[in-house]
């Protein structure tokens, strides 16, 4: 087991390193001298300030050096400075993934037991009404665009219901503390990690659905029927166990949209995670912070991969043992 | 494609998609007939509720701009940038895909490593960071748009000429003398086409969704009209004009919900095996 998670962790240090490198090329593929658009960020512009820009950053060094610097920088998580906000990119970042890592936490773990709830509810009752209803639910759910579906959940909860508050983190003024504090957080959350769940609940809940189908037709199956054991037991012991495997792949493979689900997410419920910080940073071209949020949130991505990965090897022994 | 339509016709779902994506490209298609002026001009005034007036069925936007004439060319811009976006994303991920299942060790590996680490990266997240380095042009959100949804389209096509490279039929034209080239366009691409055929349907609908979270964003081309940016505009006023963001939101999801729907019947029709096992 120590050698499957070393070996996907040196994957995953690979992956970023590319990324860092793909950021990189990004700054200079942009249009535009970089001193010029950081002294555009800082509100000033003349030639002696731009020059001490590019001496300050080593923007008038050879490529190759650029390079080097850059890299070695953003590894020991130096991702710049971003003169709108006045602070470097990894405090602005470091500050505000708690909230990001709570809503996309939350919204995964949700979409993931409604998803495979709702798919061993429909595959269980496969032709009648009540497949067709859970069916049919998340065919709209998977059609539905997030920042629209969160917009209409404010509406209806916040605003026409008064259930649930609408936007931030927690009630501004109210400083609770200890398990009020939490309790606040908590009802927050309810809305911005339903919406942003419930595109994922609606794959989740297909692809168990599909995969329970397909394994209650396996042999072993007959073979567990066959030997009298009753159904709600075979259902739970032989086919979701067998079912669940390719659930918990795609799983692995959607963190990422659920990582970049959260910038829209939280952009309209002002939830103050980084995805909302990039939204921000989009007004102000802020390109620092942009590229710093793209890059934590495949840093992100990578640590949802590496837990699915673990997480199959346990489940699934074969897969250790083939790596 | 008789027997393709009647078991497509099977499938009640993708018939109702089908009508509605009819109805979705009759709008795009008459848009500049029907409203003449451009959907950004001003023609009553702001607020305007929804069945109030006459010739303005839908009201009119927090600028006075006619809701429905915004939706009729918006639909241009979706159906345009999902299908054009999806023409590039096959251009890319089929030469990959197919060079990679053709040629197997170190060109499929080279390959898959690549596709990989495009997998692996928050597609969302890249297409927000190339618009924002690059312009937000038209131009450049179907490109960004295609670059971060490519990687399935590869790993499919590798998967199928993975399967057919061993078959008598390619055997067969390699003793004839038929180079690699050919033998990959002429002989495996056609027999690999169903499945990316169904594929690059479910694609439009989620180039769809990406562009309208796009111009949300504030990251859609500022010269065309689009459902997203209606939706993006209407945000601050949500609790007073509900109707702008519902409105737009529901012609996504109705549009997005056909493709989705014309989709699985496309899978049915293609892959008769599939549907019969029920899955």
């Amino acid at each position: 087991m120590f050698s499957f998670i070393a070996a996907r962790l040196v994957k995953a240090a690979f992956i970023l390193l590319a990324i860092l490198a793909f950021n990189f090329f990004l700054i200079h593929a942009a249009p535009g001298d970089p001193a010029a658009v950081m002294a555009g960020e800082a509100g000033a512009a003349d030639e002696k300030f731009l020059q001490d820009l590019r001496e300050q950053f080593g923007l008038d060094q050879p490529v190759a050096v650029q390079f080097y610097a850059y890299m070695k920088g953003a590894i020991q998580l130096d991702l710049g400075y971003s003169y709108r906000q006045q602070m470097p990119v990894a405090t602005l970042i470091w500050d505000r993934l708690p909230a990001t890592l709570l809503l996309t936490s939350t919204a995964f773990v949700i979409s993931l037991i409604l998803g495979v709830l709702a798919g061993v509810l429909s595959a269980q009752a496969q032709g009648t009404w009540r497949d067709t209803l859970i069916s049919t639910l998340a065919l709209l759910f998977y059609a539905t665009p997030l920042f629209w579906v969160a917009l209409m959940a404010v509406l209806l909860f916040s605003v026409v219901l008064g259930w649930f508050p609408g936007f931030g983190y927690e009630t501004i003024g109210a400083n609770y503390t200890g398990l009020a504090r939490m309790l606040d957080i908590a009802k927050h959350l309810v809305l911005p990690a339903t919406t942003l769940g419930l595109f994922f609940m609606a794959i989740y809940m297909r692809m168990t659905r599909a995969s329970m189908l397909e394994v209650s037709r396996l042999d072993f199956v007959k073979t567990a029927r066959a030997k009298g054991m009753r159904n709600s037991v075979i259902q739970r012991r032989h086919v979701l166990r067998n079912a669940l495997l390719p659930v918990i792949t795609l799983a692995g493979l959607q963190a990422g949209q659920i990582v970049g689900g959260a910038v829209l997410t939280e952009t309209v419920f002002a939830w103050p995670g980084v995805g909302r910080l990039m939204f921000e940073a989009i007004n102000q071209r802020d390109y620092n912070v942009i590229l710093g949020v793209f890059f934590i949130s495949a840093a992100m991505v990578l640590l949802f991969n590496l837990i699915t990965d673990v997480v199959y090897g346990i489940v699934d022994p074969r897969i250790r043992v083939g790596s | 494609m008789k027997a393709f339509w009647s078991r497509f016709r099977q499938n009640r779902g993708a018939v109702i998609g089908l009508v509605l994506l009819i109805c979705v490209i009759l709008c795009a298609v008459a848009a500049p007939f029907v409203f003449p002026r451009s959907p950004w001009s001003m023609v009553q005034r702001p607020f305007l509720p929804p069945f109030t007036m006459d010739g303005l069925p839908l009201g009119t936007d927090a600028l006075g701009r006619d809701v429905l004439s915004g939706l009729f060319h918006g639909a241009r811009i979706s159906l345009l940038v999902g299908l054009v976006s999806t023409v590039v994303a096959l251009a890319i991920g089929i030469p990959i895909g197919a060079l990679s299942g053709y040629f197997g060790g170190v060109v499929d590996d080279a390959l898959m490593r690549f596709t990989e680490f495009f997998q692996t990266i928050p597609s969302f997240a890249l297409a927000i960071v190339l618009l924002a380095i690059f312009q937000p042009s038209l131009g450049y959100i179907i490109l960004a748009i295609a670059i971060v949804s490519w990687p399935p389209v590869a790993r499919l096509v590798r998967g199928e000429v993975l399967s057919l490279r061993g078959r008598e039929f390619v055997e067969a034209a390699t003793l004839s003398g038929q180079g690699h080239l050919r033998i990959i366009c002429a002989q495996v691409l056609p027999n690999a086409l169903p499945p990316i055929i169904v594929l690059a349907s479910l694609m439009v609908a989620t180039a769809i969704l990406l562009e309208s979270s796009l111009s949300f964003l504030g990251l859609g081309d500022p010269n065309v009209m689009s459902w997203g940016y209606m939706i993006g505009a209407a945000r601050t006023v949500l609790r007073t004009a509900w109707w702008l963001s519902f409105i737009p939101g529901i012609a996504i999801l109705l549009t997005v919900l056909a493709l989705n729907l014309i989709g699985e019947g496309l899978n049915d029709a293609l892959n008769p095996r599939l549907r019969r096992r029920g899955t």
